[in-house]
């Protein structure tokens, strides 16, 4: 299962105040903290500053691997920001993330092959959002298509099947569920990747909604997630589930997880 | 009007068969169809709408009782002449260009209808020529944007000034919401409002058309 931490947002206030001031301190700490609870990258987003994203996003990558020998997943929509933060990752990130909508995949191909990187392959068409299990597979395999096409190897393609809300349409759980094991059945080899915060939009306990549709994730064949690890709740539960699927040999995850005091029942 | 509360309550549940029952009732008691419209369909939309803002609601429980409402409305249409009904106002909803996500605009076109605004729904994608021109077109009293990239923000503003290259931004009232927009970029942007929510983009068109 590949982790990837999701805290250093500038959606996230005490995030989007120390880009603001500088504070690579702050921002190397929730790294570390990630690092420490087992994420594999961590993620940067500096969506929220608009004009200055570029800028602020190139910073964090700096920031974070002149402390941490880790890569990160770089995350924007915006193909230029990608583009100028790339060059100052070092080893291979993870570029999140490229869609089938036209202008997207255009500038970010270029981005994308121009260096060895894994990237996450959005779930999301030329000019609609997928609905169904069949949309979502079509856009899926288009673009698994395209990039090992250009060169990129099936096993660094995280395809993301897009998460919607079950509250405004309650097939939206297994739209992404079947998808995730259709395409890990018509891929092997590929990987598939979510987050968890949108399926539980509208409703109330999120962390409860979330930490369920992980477990289902996983037993539909999900290979890596973009989540909170110092959250010990989702953390125990994304170990156990593992173990009880046998992805843990000797129990030996979930257990060292008890005995370093990274997992919670509550 | 004792007849209407349990008319309210119905949609607030959204309870179809309930509401809809309720509806005929009223008729049948010779209530005025744009009376059981204001002061018991929309009456009891503009409730779930304020508690679905205080969190009280959630989104499921808010399209059903919309759904609720509809079903209500098809008993209420024979009763309306047409363009008999009386709206609060014309409203122009669209996801702005480049973005695909309509999850919540269609939340808000919903609770507005709900609400009694006159909607017209352009989709998703939409380009400040066609927003201009739909205004032209429709003569509406708010264009409200949605966007849910950060990417696609800037849309907002560049609708705004083609709204103002064609002369018309004095003509409307422009209503701006998604989540990563705030009230600060709306003011930047020299939008009229911003909305957080489905809720409160009701009261906010209301607020900014000074009604109540």
């Amino acid at each position: 299962m590949i982790i990837v931490g999701e805290k250093i947002n500038t959606s996230r206030k005490s995030i989007a105040e120390a880009v603001e001031k500088g504070d690579a301190s702050y921002i190397v700490k929730v790294a570390s903290e990630q690092a420490e609870a087992g994420a594999h990258y961590i993620d940067v987003n500096a969506g929220t500053f608009l004009e200055q994203e570029t800028e602020s996003l190139c910073w964090l990558v700096e920031t974070v691997q002149n402390e941490l020998d880790l890569p990160l997943c770089l995350d924007s929509p915006n193909p230029n920001a990608l583009s100028e933060a790339i060059k100052y990752h070092k080893g291979e990130p993870m570029i999140n993330s490229i869609s089938l909508e036209t202008e997207r995949f255009r500038t970010l191909l270029p981005v994308i092959t121009s260096q060895p990187c894994h990237v996450v392959a959005l779930c999301m068409a030329e000019t609609s959002m997928p609905t169904t299990v069949e949309d979502r597979v079509r856009v899926g395999a288009e673009l698994i298509n395209r990039l090992t096409d250009a060169g990129i190897p099936l096993k660094k393609i995280y395809v993301d099947p897009l998460v919607q809300p079950v509250s405004v349409d309650t097939q939206m759980g297994i739209a992404t569920l079947g998808a995730i094991a259709k395409i890990m059945n018509d891929f092997p080899g590929v990987n598939t990747i979510c987050g968890l915060s949108n399926i539980s939009f509208g409703l109330p306990r999120r962390h409860l909604i979330n930490r369920s549709f992980l477990s289902l994730c996983l037993s539909y064949g999900l290979s890596a997630v973009i989540l909170d690890p110092t959250d010990k709740q989702l953390m125990a539960t994304l170990l156990a589930v593992e173990m009880l699927l046998n992805h843990d040999e000797y129990c030996q995850n979930f257990i060292t997880a008890y005995q370093t005091g990274r997992i919670s029942d509550r | 009007m004792s007849d209407l509360k349990a008319l309210i309550e119905a949609v607030i549940k959204g309870d179809i068969n309930s509401a809809t029952a309720e509806t005929q009732k009223a008729l049948d008691s010779s209530n005025n169809a744009q009376d059981i419209l204001d002061k018991g369909l929309i009456a009891a939309m503009d409730e779930v709408g304020v508690k679905f803002s205080k969190g009280l609601l959630f989104v499921p429980q808010m399209l059903r009782s919309a759904r609720t409402m509809q079903e209500c409305m098809k008993v209420l249409e024979p009763f309306f002449q047409e363009g008999d009904v009386t709206s609060k106002g014309k409203v122009i909803i669209g996801t702005v260009k480049g973005d695909l996500h309509d999850i919540g605009k269609n939340l808000v076109a919903m609770m507005m209808e709900g609400a009694g605004f006159s909607m017209f729904d352009l989709g998703v994608d939409v380009s400040p020529e066609l927003f201009v021109q739909k205004v032209q077109e429709i003569e509406p009293d708010i264009v409200a944007m949605s966007a849910l990239l950060s990417t696609t923000m800037p849309s907002m503003r560049s609708t705004i000034e083609t709204l103002k290259q064609a002369g018309i931004r004095g003509k409307v009232k422009v209503m701006i919401g998604g989540a990563p927009v705030t009230d600060k970029y709306a003011r930047e942007i020299e939008a009229d409002c911003y909305a957080p929510d489905a809720g409160s983009a009701v009261t906010k068109a209301k607020e900014i058309l000074g009604i109540s």
